[in-house]
């Protein structure tokens, strides 16, 4: 995904001489007197597969009807390939949108729905013909093509309306919440589907989303909102793994908050966090002030259970087994600290025996690396 | 499903004999062999064969079809873009007035409006006839066909119109394409209603049409003044079928539609 073609890594926000495609300038965006977008600041370049991320209300729907044309900024400017759009309709935009609602047309067949913005273009019969099919085949629809939107399925409504706003191919493509309705599998292929696309075709994809699953796979970079502005743009891997903030943390993946007070500075940050227990040591991305308040994330991937105290950590808690949630290919542990904290960690369930290391009420040790944990300031 | 009552069965008798019996008696009558209204002789449709040999009759249908044609017509166009205005154009100043003021001749005493109407077209100058007529309905009908199509348009989907803009419509486009083809049976019905409105009016057309046109009712009406004839009857009984079929269809249009929406919203 993060390959163009010629091997090179795809990573053009690092690269000063590229031009973004969608560059978001201090733009606001009140809905009266609510703030739906607050002064953000964003560039997104072509090629990308840009996803947003955040909890409902947070204004992405809003970011991306900026972006199609249904909604003005209140200040701030938006451009689109150097250009600001201010003045340019929805119409003129080379921007197709696949709406939260779907918004199919109802009294059109799903075969009339796709082929509608290809008619608006006068596009040759033949060819639109061979287009609506592709897209039939592409989601596949191909049997209910001939049916009323509301003689289908909400997961197929969904799959007509990527249909419909995939049909044209447009230089940006901007999909809100494509792949909800979806089933596991049919999401996953269908997520496969859009990669595939992204790469064929050079198109830019801005995708909203609430599975971060989904965002992980896709994403070349991902943004995490939060009350109208950005929180953390990156690549999936730094988001999950560096995370900036105790919020992006908590938002991306399942993890373990310890609050505490910050002991050291430097890369390596120390964090005393409860009495008669040693300070915990984690890294830290943005130099943190002795003293100041912070809090350490750490992913239940990244701890180790046993039975013995580890000896070659300095991580080390004493718990013991309160829950065992058994997730298939992972069981997570519920351990509970001697001061009442519970911690998650997570092991991989490598082979198909019913016998487990640990049980319910089990003293453990729990133990992670120096470099596992992250130290943020609160 | 619970059994009909004898309490239910009667008063439901009662109801429907209110209302269903004059006209029922109407048409009975206008089948009647004698010329005295009152006096049953035998079936015959020998009436109606005289209303269609009856030149000032059939003068006075031709003129009322052309009005109730136009005006509904008009009032339709006018009644369709007042309500797409009022429920789309979102705030503007004096949006709560213009809507207050589009419903006001709903509830306005039909003989206002017609002695307004007769005032403005003798203060200009208008030659009262069909195309008076035709206007005064319109004034009138237009605010039924907006109350009908603006119920509509409140549970419109406004982001069909949006796909349709971001699909490359023009504005003008995506109304014609999406928004009007998804409103059509509202239109159609307030369309209908128009059409049944201007047949049947009597006052307004009384205040603004001239010696020049006369419309069904006002012929009616006046050869009433002379005496029931069987004639009048029959051309009642004719009426009641036009004014019966409209109304059951628009009935029957907006059914159709309001159970289409329901599927619609099941998305
Ligand atoms: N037309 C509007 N008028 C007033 N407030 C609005 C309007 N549109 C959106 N909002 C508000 O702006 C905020 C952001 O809305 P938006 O639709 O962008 O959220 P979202 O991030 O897409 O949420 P979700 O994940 O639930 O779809 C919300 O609090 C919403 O209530
Ligand atoms: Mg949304």
């Amino acid at each position: 995904m993060n390959q163009d073609t010629s091997g090179k890594e795809f990573a053009p926000w690092n690269d000063a001489s590229e031009k973004p495609l969608i560059t978001f300038k201090n733009v606001t965006k009140k809905f009266g007197e609510f703030v739906a977008i607050s002064d953000l600041n964003l560039d997104i370049y072509a090629r990308e597969f840009f996803a947003l991320l955040g909890p409902s209300g947070c204004g992405k729907t809003t970011l991306m009807r900026m972006l199609a044309g249904f909604e003005a900024p209140t200040s701030g400017v938006i451009e689109l390939a150097g250009q600001d759009i201010a003045a340019i309709p929805p119409n003129k935009r080379e921007v197709n949108m696949m709406f939260q609602s779907y918004a199919l047309f109802p009294h059109l067949n799903i075969w009339d729905n796709i082929a509608f913005g290809l008619r608006r273009e006068k596009m040759p019969k033949d060819q639109m013909e061979a287009r609506v099919e592709e897209m039939l085949r592409l989601t596949k629809m191909e049997k209910f093509a001939r049916r009323k939107p509301h003689q289908v399925s909400g997961g197929q409504r969904q799959r007509v309306a990527l249909a419909r706003s995939l049909a044209k191919a447009p230089k940006l493509l901007l999909l809100d919440e494509p792949l909800g309705a979806l089933d596991a599998k049919l999401r996953q292929d269908t997520q496969f589907e859009l990669m595939d696309i992204q790469e064929s075709t050079g198109t830019t994809f801005v995708i909203v989303t609430h599975d971060q699953e989904e965002a992980m796979t896709v994403a070349s970079r991902v943004a995490v909102m939060d009350h109208g502005k950005l929180v953390q743009v990156d690549t999936p891997d730094v988001i999950y793994e560096t995370p900036n903030s105790v919020y992006v943390a908590d938002f991306i993946g399942d993890v373990n908050i310890i609050e505490g007070t910050a002991e050291a500075n430097g890369d390596s940050v120390a964090l005393t966090w409860t009495e008669g227990q040693p300070a915990l040591i984690g890294s830290a991305n943005q130099p943190i002030a002795k003293g100041a308040s912070a809090a350490m994330a750490i992913r239940p991937e990244k701890i180790a259970i046993s039975s013995e105290k580890p000896t070659d950590r300095t991580n080390v808690l004493q718990g013991k087994v309160l829950d065992i949630a058994y997730l298939g290919n992972i069981s997570t542990y519920h351990v509970q600290l001697d001061n009442g904290t519970v911690i998650k960690a997570q092991i991989a369930n490598t082979r198909r025996i019913a016998r487990r290391n640990f049980t319910w009420e089990d003293p453990v040790w729990l133990s992670w690396t120096d470099t596992a944990g992250i130290v943020l300031a609160v | 499903m619970r059994r009909f009552s004898w309490f239910n069965a009667t008063s439901l008798t009662i109801g429907f004999a209110f209302l269903y019996l004059p006209m029922l008696i109407l048409v009975i009558y206008s089948f009647n062999e004698s010329k005295l209204v009152t006096v049953w002789a035998g079936f015959s449709t020998k009436w109606y064969g005289e209303l269609f040999r009856n030149e000032a009759f059939l003068d006075a249908a031709y003129v009322t079809l052309r009005v109730a044609i136009f005006s509904s017509l008009l009032a339709t166009v006018l009644g369709t873009m007042a309500a797409y205005v009022l429920v789309r154009a979102g705030r503007f100043p004096g949006r709560t007035l213009f809507s207050g003021m589009i419903y006001a001749p709903l509830v306005m005493p039909e003989v206002i409006t017609g002695l307004s109407l007769l005032l403005l077209f003798i203060s200009l100058g208008l030659d009262r006839g069909v195309l008076t007529i035709v206007l005064a309905h319109t004034t009138f009908s237009m605010c039924f066909v907006s109350v009908v199509v603006s119920a509509r348009l409140a549970s419109f989907d406004q982001s069909l119109e949006e796909a349709a803009l971001d699909l490359g419509c023009t504005p003008f486009e995506a109304f014609r394409l999406v928004t009007l083809p998804v409103i059509a049976p509202a239109v159609i019905s307030g369309w209908l209603l128009a059409f049944t409105l201007s047949l049947d009016d009597l006052v307004i057309a009384s205040f603004t049409s001239g010696p020049s046109a006369t419309t069904l009712p006002i012929k009616i009406w006046s050869s009433i003044r002379l005496g029931v004839s069987p004639e009048i009857n029959a051309l009642s009984t004719i009426l009641i079928a036009i004014v019966a079929t409209g109304v059951i269809s628009a009935s029957l249009i907006s059914k159709r539609a309001a159970m289409q929406r329901d599927l619609d919203s099941k998305t």
